[in-house]
């Protein structure tokens, strides 16, 4: 797929500020990085290859996500989790009107209360990005993960 | 036929109200529940017809920690059978799911039937001078260890035991009721997804047998200022206490109007959802429900949270691990809106869910803080005093009741 190598430069950064903001808890900027449509969804690699819906995570909007960031903010109760996003490999699978497709891998590490870092989870970002006045914005954000036993729980976005 | 418990680990109290820590923090008492329990007189739920709908399919899975594999003969029928070449003892099944009708071991190509039944020996009449097997060596004697399977309204259960009475009888009428009430009609799989904690299965049967927790562990609601009108909790445990029912319901009082009034929310208090659609509810039983809470002790809870449907799986890892396999369905007949909340509303259930993620967590915390508790035990006293109340959530009644059939069924002296 031939994109601008700029494109290509700018996709790169977006999808590091994205990363960056979940890293460095700032979540409350998290739901800024989606059009106010978006969806964004957490699903296991099985049920993706077998053609089924059940996520782990699923926002139909921004508002869904901003009502998940209240949530983790004030209501729920977990280890504050310390995670180290890596990303490679990001790919332009396709473009058009809809904007750009991308598959990127993620390695999402995670330290824990006690001192020990260990892989939380690994995966792949199928995301539609679309340029916008204000700068690139994730129209779509699928989150296919391979760690299908999730540690514990899974409290921040990925 | 009381055999005495492992040392250190006799239940203080005949009613339960006592358990000592070591019960989930043993390895001792942990190989001893694989051969009381789950190679004994119970049945574990493997898994949903639906998952293997068709001839050859088959699903890999556990019983215990016993390796299974569940699946259908070339008429359809359920067969479960261990993931144990009977030969040496190999793995036979590699892969988690896929459709064959006959397994075959890589070690040395030994051939089964999907019922588990021994097909093919290579080099069984030797080869050329060589001798093969002996004369005497009948397959009919060397198939795989096979379990009882039943499958019940789209559950798949299997058992070890030759000696345990039909599923029917296991579960009992009393709860039937309940499993029939999710499980009236044919179901659509919607998939799965897992969640492994660092803890004992039995805190997970505790935590799902204890609504007192609810309110206190899970902030959701009340964060939000979700306000539930006239419901009111339904509980009962079945005469061995090994399984139960928690039902929210709606008082039959109630008109429509206070069921919608269950939607109101408060503002004053700031929090609130900007999007609410993740609770909306379609009333789908005769009896309405916000949550039906139901362990089939031991493999096997029942989820109804508002229109959110689900078959978790508790697989037991080890004395300090276990992992769940929450497998989502709606019914075949839903229409898409109805399909589409279900999806939906997974939000509220399973690792990431609104209100459960913090149930993991609890276990963890008490698996961490019983380390090196000896013979300490825990207090179960909440509404002891109203064994037979059925009608509160301020209550541990379900958990002393659990392990009493706990013990007995492990044969420790309670």
């Amino acid at each position: 797929m031939k994109v601008a190598p700029e494109t290509l430069a700018e996709l790169r950064y977006f999808q590091d500020e994205y990363v960056a903001a979940i890293d460095d808890d700032r979540l409350e900027e998290w739901p800024a990085f989606f059009l106010e449509d978006a969806l964004y969804e957490i699903i296991p690699r099985e049920n993706e290859a077998m053609g089924l819906p059940a996520p782990l995570l699923r926002c139909e909007n921004a508002a869904m996500m901003r009502d998940r960031v209240a949530s983790l903010r004030h209501a729920n109760i977990f280890e504050q989790p310390s995670y180290r996003h890596f990303l490679s490999a990001m790919i332009v699978t396709g473009e058009d009107a809809a904007g750009i497709r991308l598959r990127t891998n993620y390695c999402v590490l995670n330290t824990n209360i006690e001192g020990s870092t260990s892989v939380y989870q690994t995966g792949i970002y199928l995301d539609l990005v679309r340029r916008t006045d204000a700068g690139w914005r994730f129209a779509a954000k699928r989150v296919i993960y391979d760690t299908s036993r999730v540690q514990t729980l899974l409290a921040y976005p990925i | 036929m009381d055999a005495p418990s492992p040392a250190g680990l006799d239940f203080p109290r005949s009613d339960g109200s006592r358990v000592p820590y070591g019960v989930f923090d043993s390895p001792e008492i942990y190989a001893l529940e694989q051969e009381r329990i789950f190679r004994g007189p119970t049945w574990s739920f493997l898994g949903l017809e639906a998952e293997i709908p068709k001839p050859g399919d088959f699903k890999r899975t556990y019983v215990g920690e016993t390796p299974v594999v569940m699946t259908r003969d070339q008429d359809g029928n359920l067969a479960a059978w261990v993931n144990r070449c009977a030969h040496r003892g190999a793995t036979i099944c590699r892969v988690n799911r896929g459709n064959a009708l006959n397994h075959t071991c890589v070690y040395h190509q030994w051939n089964y039937s999907a019922k588990g039944d021994l097909q093919g020996v290579p080099f069984r009449r030797g080869q050329k001078d060589m001798t093969g097997m002996p004369a005497d060596f009948n397959p009919k004697n060397h198939g795989l260890r096979r379990l009882r399977v039943t499958g019940y309204r789209g559950l798949v259960f299997a058992s070890f035991s030759e000696s345990a009475g039909t599923l029917e009888e296991y579960i009992g009428p009393e709860m039937l009721r309940y499993v029939d009430r999710i499980f009236n009609r044919p179901i659509e799989y919607l998939g799965c997804t897992r969640q492994y904690s660092k803890s004992n299965w039995k805190l997970y049967l505790e935590n799902v047998k204890d609504p007192y927790h609810a309110s206190l562990l899970h902030l959701f609601h009340t964060t939000f200022n979700i306000l539930r009108v006239g419901m009111q909790a339904h509980s009962q445990t079945d005469a061995t206490g090994l399984h139960n029912i928690v039902l929210v319901v709606k008082n039959a009082e109630d008109n429509s109007e206070a069921y919608k009034a269950q939607n109101i929310r408060s503002y004053q208090d700031g929090f609130r959802l900007e999007d609410p659609s993740v609770l909306d509810m379609v009333p789908e039983y005769a009896e309405l429900s916000t949550n039906h809470i139901q362990p089939v002790f031991p493999q096997l809870v029942i989820q109804q949270i508002h229109n959110t449907l689900v078959a978790r799986q508790l697989i037991a890892k080890s004395h300090d691990e276990f992992e769940l396999v929450f497998h989502f369905f709606g019914y075949a007949d839903d229409p898409p809106k109805l399909r589409a909340m279900r999806i939906k509303q997974a939000n509220l259930v399973g690792a990431a869910g609104y209100i459960s993620m913090e149930d993991t967590e609890a276990t963890e915390l008490v698996q961490r803080g019983i380390r090196g508790a000896g013979d300490a035990h825990s207090i179960l006293e909440m509404s002891r005093a109203a064994p037979d109340e059925t009608q509160t959530m301020i209550s541990e009644s379900m958990v002393r009741k659990f392990w009493v059939g706990y013990a007995k069924l492990m044969g420790f002296a309670a």
